[in-house]
């Protein structure tokens, strides 16, 4: 078993270890297990030493083995967790030596010494980031085996309790974890005279209900000695608590409030939740805790206006969140301090210097970190009120910032950035003033020639406002040629891109002079066009048909587009209207053959065309109201008296029953589409 | 001046009594560092110190404006009565809008037209959201309110600085370097305005408390947390003195010397004197004050002269004993009765209790945080019934302390495990004797079964439950016939004869040092239990309570200390002491944080 080539030196005394663990007499492996396990505490080179040198295989034979004394196998497994605290290498290793079904199967033994260390060797596996959490899921018998196992002792509780709330990382785990009765076993450990117990079972609520509806409506009618767990949850917020449990208390609420099961006007929302978020944004908190906090912050009030409404107003929010751009700065030693601390309960002393070595890179990390958050609350605070947008705008070099954070290195902060101009720009006022002042399309231009999908997205959604026709960006972006960009946005596989490249041109098309539009026909091409116009994502259909509705202005602008691309229109017009669309698409639909029926020359395109002329006819008669009034709109512009050959149109339609219709229709209930057919009937009386 | 009437009348409204109830509950409960007979706290509007413009009603609680409104210069406020006193450490009070104002709110010293618009005042305005210091333009602080909107105002005197909130919401430091003395205040500029007061009449909108809590957290931590630096190992030399001189001051001989072992230092007294103390003790706490006051007499001549007070005192207790059937003077004469031997066993295992530096502790029998001397008798727990208010306060030690004081009543033994060993038996011995003879003599009576052969030889044996059991029989009997003078006819006789000894003592004292007011009244108190056919349950009975037994004791302990030049206090209870007035010297200089760093909430 052992053919590893290591210099001699460094394994002379490793050797040796491992050597007495394949000793015939009992009592002498026990003893060599005990002489490991107080040889590698605290000494992660020894940790290797023994891993390389095959201890592992040899640890687990004996653990696993039935004649194994039950003091030796509590002592592998002992000594296996010791061996885990090490290095991520360490963790692979053991992974890879399958110990995790291993120490599972250990779990069946009923003596609680040796199940507390195999949980306690699986806790610290499974809690590291290289270890694939579906191993926890492969077995289905080990989920209801760990949840019967929370009754035995504090330690399987802790240990348990952090496993799940590790490895609970999608829905179906979520799920798996919910249908073993995850909630009922774990609810009653939220008021264990254990912290640190409490503190596990909280952070598997947290995990449980986060975007999980059917966990969060089960939480809330839970009981935990007589009390509503939402309650537990706010006595857990109270300030005297420490600030790990007050934040994922109100990380539970937070998930359970953006599932439904809690109203986002319930006083543990607004005077709690909320409140304690903001506090965790303080300057006071330490850097993880400010970033969860305004994080979860964003998240709680992301729909809901008047959360944001509150926020902006609590305790200085939005200047406090300007403090999160201050970092790295001489202030922060101090949470400095606490970090490594923090770092030293997960990795054992020796483990000290190393996180030390890595300071400047976890600087440089959070402070990436800290502006993302801000970024991301700033977002969600703005994202409706006008005044909170104001109120963010006027913070001490806000702008400056969100510039900057365009062309950030990270991502995550470049995207977060954009995310918050998207939410400002949304206000007809910030597009009219700081957005211009500041310039803000121009990092955003160049931050759309090249990033990820995801922010893309955020980019060009943000681009769309730029070009609304009131926004002095508009025309200097048109100059920087971004038709050709938001064009090949048009032909993204995502569906997303795909709606912002066109709505974005709809928005640069809306009263555009003959020139945009031209550039725009032409750098879109009547073959992309049509065939966006067939995409199977109706909000791209919608845009395109507002595109279509927008190049389709004035009069000379309608006749010159159908002049050139009459026919594809026409067909495309005639395949929507008979195709399986929701009443939004026709009535678009029917509001650009209104726009066609308003051209001098366009106008023809339809009297000839007697299949379209029918359709019209039928929407006219259509059930909805809405298309009803399209279809007499684009009537009404075919017989409208002072253009040269409306008495022929009139006849024609006369001859088709279309006065009968409008006849019909002047007796209409609606009141919009009787004015309109009296309108239209008036053409024939004149 | 109608609406000063109005409030005077309100004054017998039931539902006014319950809110005034309400009001002093939560008052104490969110305040309970305020002495409010030095610094009263604000509880409505002052109707004195008010511009004209402003109208007063609903006990002085709402405020309206009655002025014309037309420009600034009408504008007119009104502040509490009181101001808020530094001993709240965190104050907090709140004002609805009842009908829309423009302006107000704050805290401020004199009294300007709007608060935040004269020098040393502060204001959070309504019609801009801006808040003034101390000057007529703001600054940007919060947002608007209007009608039905829930002002809170919260002054911090910890770090002098000052928050509002809105419907229960904090907005965030408003103001920092606050001066001290600020009244709660609100300022009205236009007619109409009507704004209503919680001074903690009712719940407040801001979960205050929590608030609070924060900071009881953070003082309490900073407490814990604070740095001796290199005087690491003098302060532990400091605790461990502090602790031993406590065990000794009050006799707790073999605990002392067992901690003096521990921790390797040394009694300051000797041993003997210590136990003399403790038996001296002992006796007054078992109500037998006569023995005590002869012990005191034979072993420190000379010192019951020089304390004719002392003297007295524990002639009075005496009496009051003999009317218990307690004291030896009276017990005598009904030695065979087991019941009345025993009658309070409990009394002799209680330390006098942390004295005059604690008052509040003083008055809650149950809560009081009297110490167990580690001589719990056996039976403990099984005499509480009789005594409600002091079972409590021994009943956690009653097993641990007293393995410690086994070994040195009975060193052979110390190692086993019996929890209740002979020790208490021998803490009721006579004076005077050699050790050994006191133990077993100690066990005939104190056991109450003398009757009971095996009891003499077993020092807490196998054998003990049985005792325990016989015990329990006398207690219960000698409960139920609770008699004068233990019901004998020669004890009663006795008894009469010393109250006029007493009487006469007391004549003695006052033709030597003048007439005592005291003394009077303590032998009335005495003498009036004869009044009455059953003095345990008289207005006065509350004497016979073995409680009242533990002041004369300390006073005759310290006398005993003083006379042998030792501290006459323990210098636990100097530190608690100066603790204590240190914590009421920070609220009478504006020290905020003397609210949450209060003496009581460190003793458990």
């Amino acid at each position: 078993t052992k053919c590893v080539h290591l210099p001699p030196e460094v394994t002379a005394t490793s050797r040796h270890y491992v050597d007495r663990l394949f000793d015939p007499d009992p009592q002498k492996v026990l003893q060599g297990v005990i002489d490991m396990k107080n040889a590698v505490i605290g000494n992660n080179k020894q940790k290797a030493n023994l891993i390389v040198l095959g201890a592992v295989p040899r640890l687990l034979y004996l653990l696993q083995q039935g004649s194994s004394s039950s003091e030796l196998r509590a002592e592998c497994a002992v000594v296996l967790g010791s061996l885990a605290m090490g290095t991520e290498n360490n963790i692979k290793s053991l992974v890879d030596c399958h110990i995790i079904p291993a120490l599972l199967q250990g779990l069946l033994c009923p003596d609680l010494i040796f199940i507390e260390a195999c949980l306690r060797c699986l806790r610290t596996v499974f809690i590291s980031p290289v270890t694939p959490v579906q191993l926890l899921y492969t077995d289905p018998t080990v989920i209801p085996h760990l949840m019967s196992l929370l009754s035995r002792s504090q330690r399987t509780q802790e240990y348990i309790t952090q496993i799940f709330s590790h490895c609970c990382k999608t829905p179906e785990h979520q799920t798996v974890l919910f249908n073993h009765g995850a909630i009922q076993n774990i609810a009653p450990l939220l008021i264990s005279p254990s912290y640190k117990v409490r503190m596990q079972a909280l952070k598997c609520f947290s995990v449980l209900a986060y975007e999980n509806t059917q966990v969060s409506m089960t939480l809330v009618n839970v009981l935990v000695d007589e009390e509503l767990l939402s309650q537990v949850f706010v006595r857990m917020m109270q300030r005297d608590q420490p600030i790990d449990m007050q934040l994922t208390a109100a990380k539970c609420l937070t998930y359970m409030c953006r599932a439904g099961a809690i109203r986002t006007d319930d006083s543990c929302i607004v005077l709690k939740t909320l409140p304690c978020l903001v506090r965790m944004c303080s300057k006071e908190r330490l850097l993880e805790e400010r970033v969860e906090g305004a994080e979860t912050l964003a998240y709680l009030m992301e729909p809901d206006v008047e959360l944001q409404r509150i926020a902006s107003v609590t305790d200085h929010l939005v200047a406090m969140l300007a403090d999160y751009f201050k970092y790295p700065s001489s202030v922060s030693a101090i949470t400095d301090i606490k970090r490594v601390r923090h770092w030293t309960l997960l990795i054992e002393p020796s483990q000290q210097h190393t996180t030390l070595h890595t300071t400047l890179d976890h600087d440089l990390k959070h402070a990436h970190e800290l502006r993302q958050a801000a970024f991301k609350l700033y977002a969600s605070l703005g994202s409706n009120d006008e005044d909170i947008r104001k109120k963010i705008t006027e913070t001490e070099n806000m702008m400056d910032r969100i510039v900057s954070g365009l062309s950030e290195s990270s991502v995550k902060v470049r995207l977060a950035a954009v995310r918050c101009l998207h939410s400002l720009s949304r206000s007809v006022q910030q597009l009219r003033t700081s957005f211009h002042d500041h310039a803000v399309w121009k990092p955003l231009m160049k931050l759309l020639q090249n990033a990820p999908d995801e922010v893309l997205v955020m980019a060009s959604s943000t681009l769309c406002n730029l070009l609304l026709e009131f926004s002095p960006s508009k025309e200097p972006i048109l100059e920087s040629g971004v038709i050709e960009l938001l064009c090949s946005l048009t032909q993204s596989d995502s569906p997303a891109l795909r709606v912002n490249g066109i709505w974005a041109l709809m928005n640069m098309a809306f009263q555009a002079d003959q020139k945009v539009k031209g550039e725009i026909v032409r750098a879109l091409g009547t073959e992309q066009l049509f065939r966006l116009l067939s995409d199977p994502d109706s909000n791209v259909l919608m845009k395109t048909l507002g595109l279509l509705r927008n190049l389709l202005s004035t009069r000379p602008h309608i006749d010159q587009v159908m002049s050139s691309h009459g026919k594809q229109i026409m067909q495309a017009v005639t395949l929507i209207l008979e195709g399986e669309h929701s009443i939004e698409v026709k009535e678009q639909t029917l509001c650009i053959l209104a726009n066609i029926a308003d051209g001098n020359t366009a106008k023809e395109l339809i009297m000839t065309n007697d299949d379209i002329l029918q359709k019209i006819k039928y929407y006219m008669a259509h059930s909805n109201v809405k298309l009803q009034l399209a279809a007499t709109f684009c009537i009404s512009n075919l017989i409208w008296n002072e253009e040269d050959g409306s008495q022929e149109r009139q006849d024609k339609l006369r001859e088709l029953g279309f006065v009968d219709i409008l006849h019909k229709l002047t007796q209409a209930s609606d009141p919009n589409l009787c004015d309109r057919a009296k309108t239209a009937m008036q053409q024939y009386l004149a | 001046m109608a609406e000063l009437g109005a409030g005077s009348l309100l004054l017998g409204d039931p539902a006014f009594n319950y809110q005034e109830a309400e009001l002093n509950e939560r008052l104490k409960r969110l305040y309970p560092a305020v002495n409010e007979d030095e610094t009263p706290l604000p509880r409505s509007w002052s109707p004195k110190d008010k511009y004209s413009y402003i109208g007063l009603s609903q006990n002085n609680l709402r405020v309206h404006y009655k002025g014309h409104g037309k420009n600034h210069k009408d504008a007119a406020s009104v502040r509490a009565t009181h101001p808020i006193p530094a001993a709240c450490g965190i104050y907090y009070f709140e004002v609805k809008i009842v009908s829309k104002g423009l302006d107000f709110l704050s805290s401020l010293l004199p009294l300007s037209p709007i608060p935040g618009w004269d020098k040393h005042s502060y204001g959070y305005h309504g019609d801009d959201g801006h808040s003034f210091c101390s000057s007529g333009t703001g600054q940007p602080y919060g947002p608007t309110f209007t009608t039905g909107d829930v002002i809170g105002c919260c002054v911090n005197l910890i770090n002098n600085t000052c928050f509002y909130t809105k419907n229960g919401i904090s907005l965030g430091v408003a103001f920092t370097d606050l001066p001290p003395n600020l009244y709660p205040t609100v300022g009205l500029q236009t007619p109409g305005e009507i704004v209503d007061a919680n001074f903690g009449q009712q719940p407040f909108v801001f979960d205050i408390e929590d608030y609070m809590s924060e900071w009881r957290a953070k003082i309490h931590g900073m407490i814990a947390r604070f740095p001796i630096g290199e005087r690491l190992g003098e302060w532990q030399a400091v605790l461990q003195n502090m602790v031993s001189t406590y065990l000794v001051h009050h006799g707790y001989c073999a605990t002392a010397t067992a901690f003096a072992r521990a921790t390797e230092t040394l009694i300051q007294e000797d041993q003997t004197s210590i136990k003399n103390r403790q038996r001296i003790q002992k006796l007054v706490l078992a109500g037998r004050v006569g023995e005590a006051i002869e012990a005191t007499q034979q072993l420190y001549p000379g010192l019951l002269e020089h304390n004719p007070n002392l003297l007295f005192m524990l002639k009075c207790r005496q009496f009051v004993e003999m009317v218990n059937g307690t004291d030896s003077e009276v017990r005598c004469f009904s030695i065979r009765s087991p019941k009345s031997q025993d009658s309070y066993p409990g009394s002799p295992s209680l330390s006098p209790r942390h004295g005059a530096t604690n008052p509040n502790l003083h008055s809650a029998g149950a809560d009081s945080p009297t110490c167990s001397n580690g001589v719990t008798p056996p039976n403990k727990n099984k005499s509480h019934n009789k005594y409600p208010g002091v079972s409590s306060a021994s009943s956690s030690s009653s097993s641990s302390p007293s393995s410690v004081n086994y070994s040195e009543s009975n060193s052979t033994d110390s190692t086993k495990s019996q929890p209740h060993s002979g020790t208490s038996n021998q803490e009721e011995t006579r004076l005077g004797e050699n050790d050994s003879e006191m133990e077993i003599e100690a066990e005939h009576y104190t056991n109450g079964v003398a009757e009971n052969p095996s009891a003499r030889i077993m020092n807490g044996t196998y054998k003990h439950q049985e005792i325990l059991q016989a015990q329990d029989i006398s207690l219960e009997d000698s409960c139920a016939s609770r008699q004068l003078c233990g019901g004998n006819q020669a004890a009663t006789e006795r008894m009469i004869q010393f109250g006029r000894e007493l009487q006469g003592l007391n004549e003695q004292l006052c033709r030597e040092y003048g007439k005592n007011v005291t003394h009077k009244k303590m032998l009335q108190d005495a003498f009036s239990l004869l009044a009455y056919s059953d003095p345990w349950n008289c207005p006065v009975g509350q004497q016979l309570d073995p409680m009242q037994r533990e002041n004369i004791c300390s006073a005759l302990n310290s006398a005993i200390l003083e006379s042998q030049n030792l501290p006459k206090q323990p210098p636990l209870m100097l530190a608690l002491g100066q603790a204590t007035e240190c914590v009421q010297l920070m609220a009478r200089v504006r020290s905020g944080s003397c609210s949450f760093a209060r003496v009581d909430n460190f003793l458990h």
